[in-house]
């Protein structure tokens, strides 16, 4: 390696990591991103000087980055703001699936007795890297509903999975300590990918972003692999920086939820059974439904009104409907607020991103702990396609697979209204004792549907 | 331990810190537009990718390569690409005491690749 070009591994890291201080800041995200970029390309131009092209060699890189620049930059670009976590899960997906490939192919070429110093970091990097791209898959799957969204589990899941780690770690020791052939690492990869899949399956859907926040760390970790393996300094620092910043990433997620990362990943594991404890009491009781039109008396003659979006507003696209509620409601002289959950939605910020692309203020958006205080003072918290967010079983009954989260306290409003597609129970499975409380006016249907005929009836109120 | 290699740790060791370091405080709105600019900056892959692909001889090497190529292109490109278009949506919208340049219409981002 040049000094130039270790110069310019060197201006690329501290990019990355100037990108990433600012992407922990909301006032220079945009930009922390931006610097990361232009340190990708610096990186990327600085290693042309290593390389030493075949004609066959020229040809499969102009290839590649013909056909990736385009699927990646459309696919980006085409994406729904709904589906945005199961596309991070997709990219992440193919990063760790291109680390494992790194590794195989200087395996290849390194023959069967392979120095430690290349063989370990290629192992892991196989392993990981598959691990992560399978598992990413699976993630990806679930989110866009060609999979269950709950946990798949079978008996014995979790003794074919230890199986899988025992025979993934025997034949990691074979190649290292005895020969490293084809006859190894392809069975490797293939464990890898098995275990992928065999990890993600059993958990449950609403858990994904935590999960893809962790596959991401592993491909990172598996980056810097190949770059041990292939002695390249941009490789092991960026690898490395993503990997660390993502584990804790991943921390402070489970921790948004008031879970530990152990029970998000293993949670499936013996305590499904635990969720009818807080159902059996409601069996049976009669819910509250109203007519767009009462509801929408009740909201033009209130003083505030609070606004708890969930996923289900996302799905029905109802957020530029939202906003021209609120904006009637306003128009009456109602304040209205929105009331953003942490893990409202599929991923975090969910909320933020799609209700800041029907322009509504910034100002407006409360976080949590901003907004909790103020529903005893509302008159209506209006919940939209959300359920578990706002479900009291957090607080009340410990046996429910969401005790401990920190919910939004609508129930203290004076009325709450609910729109919902039906009595269906939320992402995490349990059902609502708040659906049941007498303060309580359910108005079924699909979302969006429900806030024109609201605004609507707002109208003419 | 060779120089090189023992170089090689120091760096790792000293990233891992960094890593931990830069992103201790994070508020929740950013934890997906955080996880989705670190999945960019793995993209960094596309470096070995082109390095593997660049000495290919025979059909094995050249179907990997190419593979990984196209693999970590998406990568770096699609990660890049979809975190500026979540931190499109913030912008402008916070509250304009901040002295950014409000009115500013969203420019169109590089792509890098």
């Amino acid at each position: 390696m040049t000094v130039a070009v270790a110069l310019a591994y060197l201006v690329a890291a501290v990019l990355f990591i100037l990108g990433l201080i600012q992407l922990s800041s909301p006032k220079s995200a945009r930009r922390g991103n931006q610097i990361a970029a232009v340190g990708m390309v610096i990186a990327l131009l600085a290693t042309i000087p290593l390389l030493h092209f075949t004609v066959a060699g020229m040809a499969i890189t102009i290839i590649g980055l013909l056909i990736g620049v385009p699927i990646g930059a459309i696919g980006a670009r085409r994406v729904k703001m709904t589906a945005i976590p199961q596309m991070v899960a997709l990219f992440n997906g193919v990063g760790g699936g291109a680390a494992a490939v790194v590794a195989v192919s200087e395996l290849l070429l390194q023959g069967s007795h392979p120095p430690f110093a290349v063989a370990f970091p290629s192992v892991f990097s196989i392993v990981i890297g598959s691990v992560s791209f399978a598992g990413s898959m699976v993630a990806f799957a679930k989110l866009q509903a060609l999979l269950t969204g709950t946990p798949i589990t079978y008996p014995g899941q979790q003794i074919v999975n230890g199986a899988l780690a025992l025979a993934i770690v025997a034949l990691a020791v074979y190649l290292i300590a005895v020969a490293s052939t084809p006859i190894i690492f392809v069975p490797l990869l293939i464990l890898g990918l098995v275990l992928g899949v065999a990890f993600v399956l059993p958990i449950g859907g609403a858990d994904m972003p935590v999960v893809i926040s962790m596959l991401n760390a592993f491909t990172g970790l598996a980056v810097a692999a190949s770059g041990f393996v292939l002695g390249n300094f941009a490789l092991i620092v960026a690898g490395t920086l993503v990997g660390a910043s993502g584990t804790l990433l991943t921390k402070l997620m489970s921790d948004a939820m008031g879970r530990s990362l152990a029970n998000v990943l293993f949670g499936a594991f013996g305590t499904v059974t635990a969720g009818p404890a807080g159902v059996a009491g409601v069996e049976g009781r009669s819910v509250r439904s109203g007519s767009p039109e009462d509801i929408a008396t009740l909201l033009a003659y209130s003083r505030k009104v609070i606004i708890v979006p969930g996923y289900g507003l996302a799905v029905a696209q109802g957020q530029h409907a939202v906003r021209e509620l609120a904006d009637e409601l306003e128009k009456r002289g109602v304040e209205v607020e929105y009331a953003i959950h942490p893990v409202a939605g599929r991923m975090p910020g969910h909320m933020n991103v799609l209700l800041a692309e029907a322009n509504v203020p910034y100002e407006q958006l409360k976080e949590m702990d901003q907004i909790n205080d103020e529903f005893k003072s509302a008159d209506v918290a209006l919940v939209v396609g959300a359920n578990d967010v706002v479900n009291p079983a957090a607080r009340s009954s410990p046996g429910s697979p969401i005790y401990g989260m920190p919910i939004l306290n609508a129930d203290e409003a004076k009325n709450i209204v609910f729109m919902k597609r039906s009595m269906r129970p939320g992402f995490a499975g349990i059902d609502n004792e708040l659906l049941y409380d007498p303060k309580t006016v359910m108005l079924f249907g699909d979302a969006k549907d429900s806030l024109m005929k609201l605004v609507a009836a707002v109208k003419a109120a | 331990m060779s120089e090189n290699l023992l170089n090689e740790f120091t760096i790792f060791v000293l990233a891992i810190f960094i890593g931990f370091e830069v992103i201790s405080k994070v508020p929740t709105i950013l934890h997906t537009p955080l996880m989705s600019g670190t999945n960019a900056i793995h993209g960094i892959i596309l470096v070995g990718a082109i390095l593997i692909a660049a000495t290919a001889r025979d059909p094995l090497q050249i179907v990997l390569g190419l593979v990984a190529v196209i693999l970590a292109t998406i990568n770096v490109v699609g990660g890049f690409v979809v975190t500026d278009r979540m931190l499109e949506m913030f912008k402008g919208r916070q509250t304009p005491t901040q002295k950014e340049k409000t009115p500013a219409p969203p420019q169109k981002e590089k792509t890098p690749g």
